[in-house]
């Protein structure tokens, strides 16, 4: 059992938690990720690493209540506690020293790319992030960022904040206004990321990407979550998560991700 | 008493296959105390012991059934266990017919003595009837950590802590017992079977640890530094190994490990009662022919599959799986379809419609004496199917190898040891089961963690 030490409501969809969990608060690099079961009977729910404590045995995770196995994290409160926690999982982020890197996060893919941001500018690179979402609600960690980063850029599709667009709309325009980057960290949805490789590719930007397919245990045992990458097969759990995004095959990630589409649904009503 | 000289075993009562095809309940019953005490009396006794050479753990065969005919299971209980810790399992499990059973003097002429059904019932007698033995151990003050709770871990840890050690076993997963938990299916082995025998060895005071990955939460020479002095690796083969043919990566295409872990692990069978969804569509193509496809193709079968098929390009004859789950797939109504090479997976807006195999015709024997296969040309053609289960054996996962300098394991992973004690290249770390052996069976693991067991204590007596 792992105690729940304190929650955060971000907006009506996400939330934030940080759990007692010394192994993987002792070893855990931005980019990796964690395993939940919420309970007895619960699925192991993958959550990339947020941030961690090691004075404090801690790790924060981000979620956002999407199906039955989050709402039921959703329904604990600070103080109790989760079945299982385990980590940390997949490969630290390849974050390299460079000049300037930008991070693109779509939702609570903010989450995941805030401690490699960090990670970053400890390591003396200048950093600056475009943090996209459907409305000024959903734009999460922007304080946090604002920290460190010199430039923080906000897209909403309704343009309640900053741009009214795409995150991509933001980063083409950076780059047509002659903004110069070593490198980009995209995380967000599937079609977000392809979308931040098809502005990045044709320039030949280095762009990495994180992925989190549709997993069991998180070890490399079951080979759910295998992509293609570069025309091999990959397991995003113990290769990745973070994989070169020129040669992810998203169309087939896209797919993939739709495997229980139907099942997803009917937990839902009967939960 | 009579000697009981029928040529047959006595039959295990078992569900019926157009019953059971239908549920996840096991399928092979057990005997009653009176069928036992008859297939024990047609044990011969013999002075030379041939079954006991066939079984890798050195269970003294004929000294248990002995017991078993005189009506004393208790006694065959002591007996068995004194070395054997998992009984129940292995009855259930051991490919007998190549072990105690295929050394049997009664299987010359007729069927060997039913050792496997014998000890089973032993166990699951001594489970039912025997009060909670508690045992004094001193304790020596030294610490041993074992890697994985399969039936490697469970054994040496087992045998550690019944010699004075303070023994923890860390478990990657968040249930222990290893393939006995995530792979092998509740019809074939009752999971509340598995969690009492691991309670047997928790009792004794062996502390289990899930959710701890070694190679990732904590590595071994930190462990080592935090005062373990000897460690046993029992990390399984873990990593499925696919075809690398086309189209594995159309959805509706699963290896073994994932179907059988949803399944028995996650309870997928119990959806949506249980969270985890499983898909399994009308037809259902296996491939591999070793335990793990059976338990697949059965599985599917259970879960509604229409048709199911194992696709294997050897014949028969080198079918790898255990007689008896042969003999169960096909009575449940699983097609065979040998010689048949799978070389691609068609597909359909990205979901499988079906699998194209080029028929096999056999060779001269290679390298494992089998004969091998060879394509028959223009042989090709589909098998329509909408889901395909790889089930072609897995290898080592290499997180314990990448991250623990020193350890000396093969090109295709295993880690290296020394046959006789289960040393590793370094100093105080032993191996044992199929990270070693690549994947193997239940017993071979125990037999192993034993081994080890006694190494390690040789080891820190010095």
């Amino acid at each position: 059992m792992y105690k729940i030490v304190s929650k955060e409501t971000l907006n009506s969809a996400v939330e934030l938690m940080e759990i007692e969990a010394p192994f993987v608060a002792a070893k855990c690099e931005a980019g990796q990720f964690i395993i939940v079961r919420v309970d007895e009977d619960g699925e192991r729910i993958p959550l990339t690493i947020a941030d961690y404590d090691r004075e404090k045995n801690t790790v924060t995770i981000i979620y956002q209540i999407v199906g039955y196995s989050t709402e039921k994290l959703a329904k604990k409160k600070a103080g109790e506690y989760v079945e299982d926690f385990v980590g940390p999982l997949g490969q630290p982020a390849p974050l390299h020293k460079c000049g300037h890197v930008i991070g693109v996060a779509g939702g609570v893919g903010s989450a995941p790319l805030y401690p490699q941001l960090r990670k970053l500018h400890d390591m003396g690179v200048k950093v600056d992030v475009i943090i996209g979402g459907r409305s000024q609600e959903f734009v999460i960690l922007k304080d946090k960022f604002e920290k460190f980063c010199d430039n923080v850029y906000i897209a909403t599709d309704d343009g309640s904040m900053g741009t009214k667009g795409f995150v991509t709309t933001v980063l083409q325009e950076l780059i047509d206004k002659g903004e110069k980057f070593d490198e980009v960290i995209a995380i967000g949805p599937l079609i977000m990321m392809k979308n931040v490789v098809n502005v990045t590719k044709p320039l030949d930007i280095p762009t990495f990407v994180s992925l989190n397919p549709i997993m069991i245990d998180g070890t490399g045992m079951c080979g759910g979550c295998r992509v293609t990458v570069g025309g091999e097969t990959k397991f995003a759990c113990v290769d990745g998560p973070d994989f070169d995004g020129f040669l992810v095959d998203f169309d087939e990630c896209m797919k993939r991700q739709g495997m229980f589409k139907e099942e997803e649904h009917t937990c839902k009503l009967e939960g | 008493m009579d000697r009981n000289m029928s040529m047959t075993k006595v039959a295990m009562p078992e569900q019926e296959p157009d019953v059971r095809n239908k549920n996840f309940s096991e399928v092979a019953l057990g005997y009653t105390k009176e069928m036992a005490m008859e297939e024990a009396a047609r044990c011969l006794n013999c002075k030379h012991k041939p079954c006991m050479d066939g079984c890798p753990v050195n269970v003294p065969i004929p000294g248990f059934i002995e017991k078993v005919a005189a009506g004393d299971f208790e006694a065959a209980y002591e007996i068995i266990t004194s070395e054997n810790a998992l009984p129940a399992i292995c009855g259930r499990v051991c490919p007998q017919e190549n072990q105690c059973e295929g050394k049997c003097v009664r299987g010359i002429k007729g069927e060997p003595v039913a050792i496997g059904r014998l000890e089973r019932f032993v166990a699951d007698y001594h489970m039912a009837n025997a009060a909670a033995s508690s045992v004094d151990i001193k304790k020596n003050g030294k610490k041993v950590a074992v890697v994985g709770s399969g039936p490697a871990g469970i054994t040496c840890a087992g045998e550690l802590i019944k010699k004075g050690y303070e023994v923890t076993v860390f478990e990657a997963l968040h249930k222990a017992g290893g393939v006995l938990s995530y792979g092998i299916p509740e019809f074939r082995l009752p999971k509340d079977l598995v969690a009492r025998e691991i309670e047997t060895v928790e009792k004794l005071g062996v502390k289990i640890e899930t959710n701890v990955i070694i190679g990732r939460s904590v590595t071994i020479d930190e462990l080592m530094e935090q005062g373990y002095e000897a460690v046993f690796v029992g990390s399984g083969a873990g990593l499925p190994r696919f075809l690398n043919i086309p189209g594995e990566n159309l959805l509706g295409v699963y290896s073994a490990n994932e179907f059988l872990t949803r399944v028995n692990l996650m309870k997928a069978y119990k959806f949506p009662e249980a969270p985890t969804p499983i898909k399994v569509g009308k037809r259902v193509a296996v491939v591999g022919a070793g335990n793990v496809a059976m338990d697949a193709a059965r599985t599917a079968k259970r879960l509604g599959a229409e048709e199911v098929y194992i696709v294997y390009r050897r014949s028969e004859e080198e079918l790898p799986a255990r007689a008896e789950e042969v003999h169960h797939a096909k009575e449940e109504g699983i097609i065979f379809k040998l010689l048949n090479n799978p070389c691609a997976i068609h597909g359909k807006d990205g979901w499988v419609t079906g699998m194209e195999v080029i028929k096999q015709e056999l060779g001269e024997p290679d390298e494992s004496g089998r004969r091998s296969p060879k394509p028959v040309e223009g042989s090709n053609y589909i098998i329509d199917v909408d889901t395909v289960v790889i089930a072609i054996g897995q290898s080592p996962n290499p997180l314990i190898r990448q991250t623990t300098p020193g350890l000396d394991t093969q090109k295709w992973g295993g880690i290296i040891v020394d046959e006789e004690t289960m040393k590793t290249s370094k100093d105080g770390v032993y191996a044992g089961g199929d990270t070693v052996t690549g994947a193997a069976t239940v017993i071979l693991a125990m037999g192993a963690g034993k081994k080890a067991a006694k190494a390690i204590d040789e080891y820190l007596s010095r």
